[in-house]
């Protein structure tokens, strides 16, 4: 049975020849770098110019929306599909030159789900990671065994190692794939969506273990849908979508409304974790507003000024920065939750230190925003909160709302809906009930 | 290490139940001999290479420039049996004579049918996989009824140039292996390349074109019966399995066309249960997919001709003894492979001799078939058998 083999030159020669050259090569090479690389089934091409690399202690996060291509890049790394064009290297060498064997050393992958057809024990299927590195009669040695008793007391498998792979949970499953992946002991670690069917718990301590890993010297890649976890985790964040490499840098600079607007085609508001730190990215749906079947269809940017104060503003701050909107806040009392979130929305704010009486240069800053704004936004009853403070103090905010060009009074549970309704200009309003 | 130690274990307390019922199967039959006697029968047919010698008789001569004609003395080997016990000559002549081919024959092809059928279940990742799959026993078919129907245009004298006539007749019972064989990896090639684009074959392609193939081998054999007139009985009962009539010489082709594809499918039993992980991952852990695909499909398409070639279609043996062993030992094949291998010699042992044990003998195809499907059936009803 001759057949013109494809992407599967393995000789067991060329094996043992490219196990020196990456030897060799360990210091400087990426070890994984795509270049230029193009994939398309069929006619249809799925991604193209995607480049990047991942480096010794680089955790590499790889986001974008359903269909964008991520599982299929890993699979071009992994050498399971054949790019169209471009090249996919593992520390140094192109994939189509190295043989599954050698391919299999570099590069563990833990995919989404395993079609295990029989009823193997787990034990035995973390064993298999091992394949990469048993020749064809060897039996395993005490390498193999240290290996894969590590890897399952890391992934925390151990426990139910003797049990039937068909038998334990999908998290469970999940995990044996991780130490599957572990036991492998490969430089590069290619992960899609790892935590996706595990509890918060085991999603956690996955990632930190990932993150360990990287830590100690590997590199890592991850298909994530998580973007926080992703931000929290991830050294640099490569977004694909709409065919191609959208952004790619540290998660913060990544992760910015606008990216995830055109990226994901998501309304998503990007704040800080306050518990980690990191980016957390809230995403809105997108409302068609005046109930116009024009979803896709967006209300023009506008340039609003918000005044309120606490989480009701903030809600409304960060609803409308989702939206696209160009805000500015104020004034609102230092550390109120609004000021807090429109800092993270990168909005001006005119802030003014709480229990204080507010002075003119700050009000009149306030005044001037409020003035240039397109509409001025005053969420509940004054715009001022409780109340507690104004009145016996100067209240700048009166003055901020007699500078509006127009006002617009929310109520302090107005939906996101009425909301972006309300701030619509005549104009795109007509042109969206219209059209 | 674990898998092989658990793998020679099972594998000897089967070999020593394969070795039990090939004896009580020889003692079986219109006359009775009893076990110890079966043994020394057997015992005294051993015979084992003594010594070599020359003999004065030339069987050729060499000429060699310089030195002149050679005359080549011929070789023999002399054989000795190494055990003399006194044993019934007629019994003797029974057992070695006309049970033990036919059961040493059984033995070989339901080792070789079970041994291909646990590699189709793995490497189709399902258990209603057998060794027929791939269009093997329909090809053999097509090839033996051909024969069967046609031995005059299929085997005759036919006129060289340079040679002159040479006799291509074959005896019947060779020229209906011989056909069966080619036919059998005809059909397995033939599903291959259908299967095959680009250099990968898709299981699920591979499975759709050997569907397609039998069915059209199966339109083919039913046109030749047709055709048959008077040999319709003949076909029948090669289409049902048969292993009446085996001779010693079949034992030795088929004892030495079995055992290394067999080793070759045990070489690659540990690639076959990466490869049940799905064939992305088992590249993934550096297997190389195709390659492996290609050497499991080939070495199972001849292991599984060799077993057909002279025996015919015995079905569920591939299908039903994998099965079985898999809930028994699990489904590791380093220890699978050849349990099941072993079992089912064992099990078409046993049935061919129920098959012959009557007062008229019935094709071992429908024995098998008979105890097989409702212990199939008892063994869906009782177990936990997975879904796919």
């Amino acid at each position: 049975m001759s057949v013109d083999s494809t992407a599967e030159g393995d000789a067991d020669g060329a094996a043992a020849e490219s196990t020196d050259e990456s030897a060799a090569n360990d210091g400087g090479d990426p070890l994984v770098e795509a270049i230029d690389l193009a994939v398309s089934f069929g006619d249809c091409p799925v991604v193209s110019g995607v480049n990047f690399r991942v480096d010794r202690g680089e955790f590499v996060g790889l986001i974008g929306p359903n269909g964008a291509g991520k599982t299929t890049v890993l699979r071009a790394i992994k050498g399971t599909l054949t790019p169209g064009s471009g090249d996919v290297r593992l520390a140094g060498d192109p994939t189509a030159d190295l043989s599954a064997r050698e391919a299999g050393r570099r590069v563990a992958s833990v995919p989404q789900e395993t079609g295990l057809a029989f009823d193997f024990r787990v034990r035995h299927v973390v064993e298999m990671g091992r394949t990469p590195h048993l020749g064809r009669f060897d039996g395993h040695g005490a390498d193999d065994e240290r290996a894969v008793r590590e890897a399952m007391a890391t992934t925390g498998v151990a426990r139910f190692a003797d049990r039937s792979i068909t038998e334990i949970s999908g998290g469970e499953r999940q995990r044996v794939l991780l130490a599957r992946a572990l036991a492998q002991e490969t430089p590069t670690l290619l992960l899609d969506e790892p935590t996706a069917s595990l509890d918060a718990n085991h999603a956690v301590r996955t990632l930190e273990l990932v993150r360990d890993l990287v830590d100690d010297g590997r590199g890592a890649l991850a298909a994530i849908h998580d973007l926080d976890a992703a931000a929290r985790y991830c050294d640099r964040i490569v977004v694909l979508a709409n065919g191609g490499v959208h952004a790619s840098g540290p998660p913060a600079e990544v992760l910015t409304v606008n990216a995830l607007r055109t990226a994901f085609d998501a309304e998503a508001f990007v704040g800080r974790n306050p518990a980690t730190g990191t980016p957390a990215v809230t995403a809105f749906d997108t409302v068609s507003s005046g109930g116009a079947d024009s979803g896709t269809e967006r209300a023009t940017s506008r340039r609003l000024h918000v005044v309120g104060t606490g989480r009701t503003a903030a809600r409304v701050v960060a609803r409308l920065t989702a939206a696209g909107h160009d805000l500015s806040v104020g004034v609102v009392p230092e550390g109120d939750a609004a000021a807090l979130t429109a800092r993270d929305a990168d909005a001006t704010v005119v802030a003014a230190p709480a229990f204080e009486p507010v002075d003119a240069a700050t009000r009149e800053s306030a005044v001037a925003l409020s003035r240039e704004a397109d509409a001025t936004v005053v969420v509940g009853e004054t715009g001022g909160g409780t109340g507690r403070d104004q009145g016996e103090r100067a209240d700048p905010n009166p003055a901020v709302r007699r500078a509006a060009n127009r006002l617009i009074r929310v109520t302090d549970d107005v939906d996101a809906a009425e909301l972006l309704d309300a701030v619509r200009g005549p104009g795109d309003g007509e042109s969206s009930r219209t059209g | 290490m674990r898998a092989w130690t658990r793998a020679s274990g099972w594998s000897a307390g089967l070999a020593a139940a394969l070795a039990v019922v090939i004896v009580v199967s020889a003692g079986i039959g219109p006359v009775r001999i009893p076990p110890a006697e079966v043994v020394k029968a057997v015992l005294n047919a051993v015979s084992v290479p003594a010594g070599v010698e020359t003999t004065r008789a030339a069987v050729g001569t060499l000429w060699l420039p310089g030195v002149g004609l050679l005359t080549l003395p011929g070789i023999d080997l002399t054989y000795a049996s190494p055990f003399a016990y006194s044993v019934d000559d007629v019994h003797a002549q029974i057992v070695v004579g006309v049970r033990l081919p036919r059961i040493l024959m059984a033995a070989l092809v339901g080792f070789a049918l079970a041994a291909a059928g646990t590699v189709m279940q793995g490497f189709f990742r399902n258990p209603m996989a057998d060794p027929s799959i791939i269009g093997v026993s329909s090809g053999a078919a097509v090839g033996a009824v051909a024969f069967i129907v046609f031995p005059a245009a299929l085997s005759a004298t036919v006129t060289l140039p340079l040679i002159g006539a040479v006799d291509v007749g074959l005896s019947y019972g060779t020229g209906v292996s011989l056909f069966a064989f080619v036919g059998a990896l005809a059909a397995a090639f033939g599903v291959y390349a259908i299967a095959t684009r680009h250099g990968r074959t898709p299981v699920a392609t591979l499975l759709l074109a050997g569907v397609a193939v039998q069915t059209f081998l199966g339109a083919v054999i039913s046109y030749l019966q047709l055709q048959a007139g008077e040999s319709l009985r003949r076909i029948v009962a090669w289409l049902m399995g048969h292993l009446s009539g085996a001779s010693w010489s079949e034992v030795a082709v088929t004892a030495v066309v079995v055992p290394p594809l067999f080793v070759i499918l045990l070489v690659y039993a540990r690639d076959l249960n990466v490869l049940l992980l799905g064939e992305e991952e088992a590249r993934g852990l550096g297997i190389a997919v195709e390659r492996t695909k290609r050497i499991l499909l080939a070495a199972s398409a001849l292991i599984t001709a060799a077993g057909v070639a002279f025996a015919g279609v015995i079905g569920f043996v591939g299908l039903i003894v994998p099965h079985m062993l898999r809930l028994v030992v699990g489904p590791d094949h380093r220890v699978l492979l050849p349990t099941a291998a072993l079992a089912g010699g064992s099990f078409l042992v046993a049935a061919d001799t129920v098959a012959r044990a009557g007062s008229t003998e019935l094709p071992v195809g429908i024995v098998t078939a008979a105890v097989g499907a409702p212990f199939f059936i008892y063994l869906l009803s009782n177990r936990e058998v997975h879904e796919l």
